[in-house]
C-alpha cells in the first residue's frame, strides 16, 4: 500500500494506533517475563508480532461496537480500551481481575466496553459476534461486531457456518482472520489448499480482502471500509490479515522438547515484518510526529504496564466465597 | 379450561412471551413454517425480524443465540431434534454454560435451547436419542422436561423469562396429548416437581414421557394393593430434591424411572441422591428403570423394548417391595 493512501487516516487515528501497538507490545513483553519467572498460572499466548491487526481494527470501531476475541486475545482487549490493571490481575488469577480470577488469559472480557470475551475454543467466538450483530440490527442501531480468529479457525465448521449465516442475514460483522501461518504448530499450508483464507468469502457471497497484517495503517483502512459496509447495512466482510506470531504459547520449546516446526525463511519474514517498525516508518514518511512524541508514548506504555504488574501483585487472591459466586443470574 | 395439545401449549407460551417482551426472538431452521407446529403462525404474527428462519447450521445458530443473549436479547433457539444439539455443543456447553461464571459475573445469558427429546417416534437413532443427562451434567445449565400440555406452557414461559441458559426438552411422543390449559397467563417455577399421585408404599420418580408409564404402572400396582406415589420432577436441573426426599421419608422405597441410559443417567442421579441422603428411611433397595443400553432402534417392536415401559416399572416396584 502506498503512503499516499494512508494520508487520509489523519493524525489522531495514527497516534491512537501507535499508542495501542506500544501498549500491546510492552504488556506482552512483560507477560513473557512474568511467565518465564513462573509467576503466572496456566499458559499464555502472546500477541507480539500481530499488533497491527488489533490496533488497526480497534481504531476503526466505536466504543459501542462489540468484539469477540481469541485465546491470543490480550491485544484485542487493549485495542478496545481494556484496563491494563484488571487484565494483568486476571492473568495472575487475582480477585481484582476482569473475571475475578475465574477466566484467566484466555477468557478476558469487559462487557462495559463491548469486549464479549476472549474464547479458548478455536472458532468458538465467531458465531457469538453474529448474535451481537443481530442485537444491534434488532435494536435498529448501526453498531457492528468484529470477531477475531486465526487461520486455524478458518478450518472449523463454526467459521463456515457463520460466514454463510451472516451473509444470508446481512449482519454487520467483521470477520478478522489473523493468518499467522500456524494452527498451533501445524503450518497453514498443510492445513488448507488455498493460499488465501479470504478466497473462502466468495463461497458465501461476501467480500474477502487480503491485507498486510503487519502494516497497522493498511489494516486500519481495510477495517474502516468493512465497518462502513456494516453500518450501511451491506452485510459482513472477511478480512484476512497476513501476519506473524512469535511462539504459539510461552514455554513451548520445553513442552515440544525442542522439536523445530518453523522454517528459517518464515522466521526471517516474521522478523522483517515488525508492525511497530513499519508504523514508525510510516509516521516518519507522513511527517506526522517527531521522535520525542513517540518516545513519550512508549514511556507511558512501559509505565502503565509496570503499574499493572504492581496492581496485580498487590491484589488479593479470590476468597473462598468466590468459588460459588457468579453462577446464576436468576438467583 | 379448554383442552389443548402439548404442541399448542408450546405455541401459546411462545406467542404470549413474544407478545409482551420484544426482546424475545425465535431462531431456528424452519421456525417460519413450524415443522412440529410449536412455532407455527408466529412468523405471521411477529414477522421475520422476530421469528428468524435460518439455514441448517446448528453451531452458528446456537452461537448467534448466545451472542444475542449476552447483548440484551432473549432468544429461543429451536434446534428441532435433541440429537441435533450435539452439533451445537460447543456453544451450549463451553459458551452459554460457562460465560457468566468464566467472566466473573459480567455476562447474563438468557437463552432457551428448545428441542424434542427422546424416542417413541419410530424415527431411528439420529432422531430419538435421549439428551437430557448430558445437560444435567453441565453445572450452569437448567434442564426442563414437561410431561403434559399444562406444564409445557407454564415451564416454557418460565424458561423464556429465566436469566440463565435453559434447555427446554419437549417430547413429540406427547405432542398430540390433550389437557386443560388455561388461556390466561401463568408460569410454573423451574425446579419444582409435581406430585402426580399420592401413595404410601413406594416413591416412583420420573419426568417427561416416562411419567405416563409410571402412572400406568401405579394403576396396575393398585389392583394388587400396592400404593405407589408418583412424582413428576418437570425440571431435571435443578431438580426438586426436597420433594423426593420427603416422599421417600414417607414410603421408604424408591424407584427412579427415566428415558435415558443407566450410566450417569437421570435415574442414576436421583437414585444416588436418595441412597446418600435418605439411607435411613429406606426399607428396600433403590431401583432404576432406564433405557436398555443401545441406540434407539427404528423397529417399533425393538424401540418399545428399549424405553422404560409400565411393566418395567411394575417389576422394579416389586423388586424393592420384595426385599422389605
Amino acid at each position: 500500500m502506498t503512503i499516499a493512501a494512508k494520508e487520509a487516516i489523519g493524525a489522531a487515528a495514527v497516534l491512537r494506533i501507535y499508542r495501542c501497538c506500544l501498549r500491546i507490545r510492552r504488556f506482552e513483553e512483560k507477560v513473557a517475563q512474568l511467565f518465564k519467572k513462573g509467576l503466572l498460572p496456566g499458559f499464555v499466548h502472546l500477541y507480539i508480532g500481530e499488533e497491527a491487526v488489533a490496533a488497526g481494527v480497534g481504531a476503526a470501531l466505536r466504543a459501542d461496537d462489540h468484539i469477540v476475541s481469541t485465546h491470543r486475545g490480550h491485544g484485542h482487549v487493549i485495542a478496545k480500551g481494556g484496563d491494563l490493571n484488571r487484565m494483568m490481575a486476571e492473568l495472575f488469577g487475582k480477585a481484582t481481575g476482569y473475571c475475578k480470577g475465574k477466566g484467566g488469559s484466555m477468557h478476558i472480557a469487559d462487557f462495559s466496553i463491548g469486549v464479549l470475551g476472549a474464547c479458548g475454543i478455536v472458532g468458538g467466538g465467531i458465531p457469538i459476534a453474529l448474535g451481537a450483530a443481530l442485537s444491534s440490527a434488532t435494536r435498529g442501531t448501526d453498531q457492528v461486531a468484529a470477531t477475531f480468529f486465526g487461520d486455524g479457525a478458518a478450518n472449523e465448521g463454526s467459521f463456515h457456518e457463520s460466514l454463510n449465516l451472516a451473509s444470508v442475514m446481512s449482519l454487520p460483522v467483521l470477520f478478522v482472520c489473523e493468518n499467522n501461518h500456524y494452527g498451533e504448530f501445524t503450518p497453514a499450508a498443510e492445513a488448507m489448499n488455498v493460499a488465501d483464507v479470504a478466497d473462502r468469502a466468495a463461497g458465501y457471497g461476501i467480500p474477502g480482502v487480503v491485507v498486510d497484517g503487519t502494516d497497522p495503517l493498511a489494516v486500519h483502512l481495510a477495517a474502516a471500509d468493512a465497518v462502513q459496509r456494516g453500518r450501511r447495512g451491506e452485510g459482513p466482510t472477511l478480512i484476512e490479515a497476513k501476519t506473524h506470531r512469535g511462539d504459539h504459547a510461552e514455554g513451548e520449546k520445553a513442552f515440544l522438547a525442542g522439536q523445530p516446526y518453523r522454517d528459517e525463511q518464515e522466521l526471517e519474514r516474521a522478523a522483517a515484518g515488525d508492525p511497530i517498525e513499519k508504523l514508525t516508518a510510516d509516521i516518519a514518511a507522513l511527517g506526522l510526529f517527531e521522535a520525542d512524541v513517540l518516545e513519550e508514548i512508549d514511556r507511558e506504555a512501559v509505565a502503565a504496564v509496570e503499574e499493572a504488574v504492581e496492581f496485580a501483585q498487590n491484589s488479593p487472591d479470590p476468597g473462598p466465597e468466590a468459588l460459588m459466586e457468579d453462577r446464576w443470574a436468576s438467583g | 379450561m379448554p383442552p389443548k395439545t402439548y404442541i399448542a401449549a408450546i405455541r401459546e407460551a411462545l406467542g404470549e412471551e413474544m407478545g409482551h417482551d420484544e426482546r424475545v426472538l425465535l431462531i431456528g431452521e424452519d421456525v417460519r413454517l413450524g415443522v412440529f407446529a410449536g412455532t407455527r403462525g408466529l412468523h405471521r404474527e411477529f414477522g421475520p425480524g422476530r421469528v428468524i428462519n435460518t439455514p441448517i447450521s446448528e453451531l452458528a445458530v446456537a452461537g448467534m443465540g448466545v451472542g444475542a443473549a449476552v447483548t440484551g436479547l432473549r432468544p429461543v433457539v429451536d434446534l428441532m431434534f435433541g440429537t441435533f444439539l450435539y452439533l451445537a455443543m460447543d456453544q451450549i456447553a463451553n459458551q452459554a454454560g460457562c460465560m457468566r461464571y468464566m467472566f466473573g459475573g459480567q455476562a447474563k445469558v438468557p437463552i432457551v435451547f428448545m428441542a424434542q427429546n427422546g424416542g417413541g417416534l419410530g424415527a431411528g437413532p439420529h432422531h430419538s436419542q435421549p439428551m437430557h443427562p448430558l445437560f444435567m451434567n453441565m453445572p450452569l445449565i437448567k434442564v426442563v422436561a414437561p410431561s403434559n400440555p399444562y406444564d409445557a406452557k407454564g415451564l416454557l414461559k418460565a424458561a423464556v423469562r429465566d436469566d440463565d441458559p435453559v434447555v427446554f426438552l419437549s417430547q413429540l411422543s406427547l405432542g398430540g396429548q390433550r389437557a386443560d390449559v388455561p388461556d390466561e397467563e401463568y408460569t410454573i417455577p423451574i425446579g419444582v416437581g409435581d406430585l402426580k399421585r399420592a401413595g404410601a408404599d413406594v416413591t416412583v420418580c420420573s419426568a417427561g414421557l416416562t411419567v405416563h408409564r409410571a402412572l400406568e404402572a401405579a394403576s396396575s400396582l393398585a389392583e394388587d394393593g400396592i400404593d405407589a406415589e408418583v412424582i413428576d420432577l418437570r425440571t431435571l436441573k435443578p431438580w426438586d430434591e426436597a420433594m423426593v426426599l420427603e416422599s421417600v421419608a414417607k414410603t421408604g422405597r424408591f424407584v427412579a424411572v427415566d428415558e435415558s441410559y443407566p450410566t450417569c443417567g437421570a435415574a442414576s442421579e436421583w437414585a444416588a441422591t436418595v441412597a446418600e441422603k435418605a439411607f435411613g428411611d429406606l426399607r428396600g433397595p433403590v431401583q432404576r428403570v432406564s433405557n436398555r443400553p443401545v441406540p434407539i432402534p427404528f423397529s417399533p417392536v425393538l424401540e418399545s423394548q428399549t424405553i422404560p415401559a409400565a411393566a418395567d416399572v411394575v417389576d422394579a416396584v416389586r423388586r424393592t417391595m420384595a426385599r422389605g
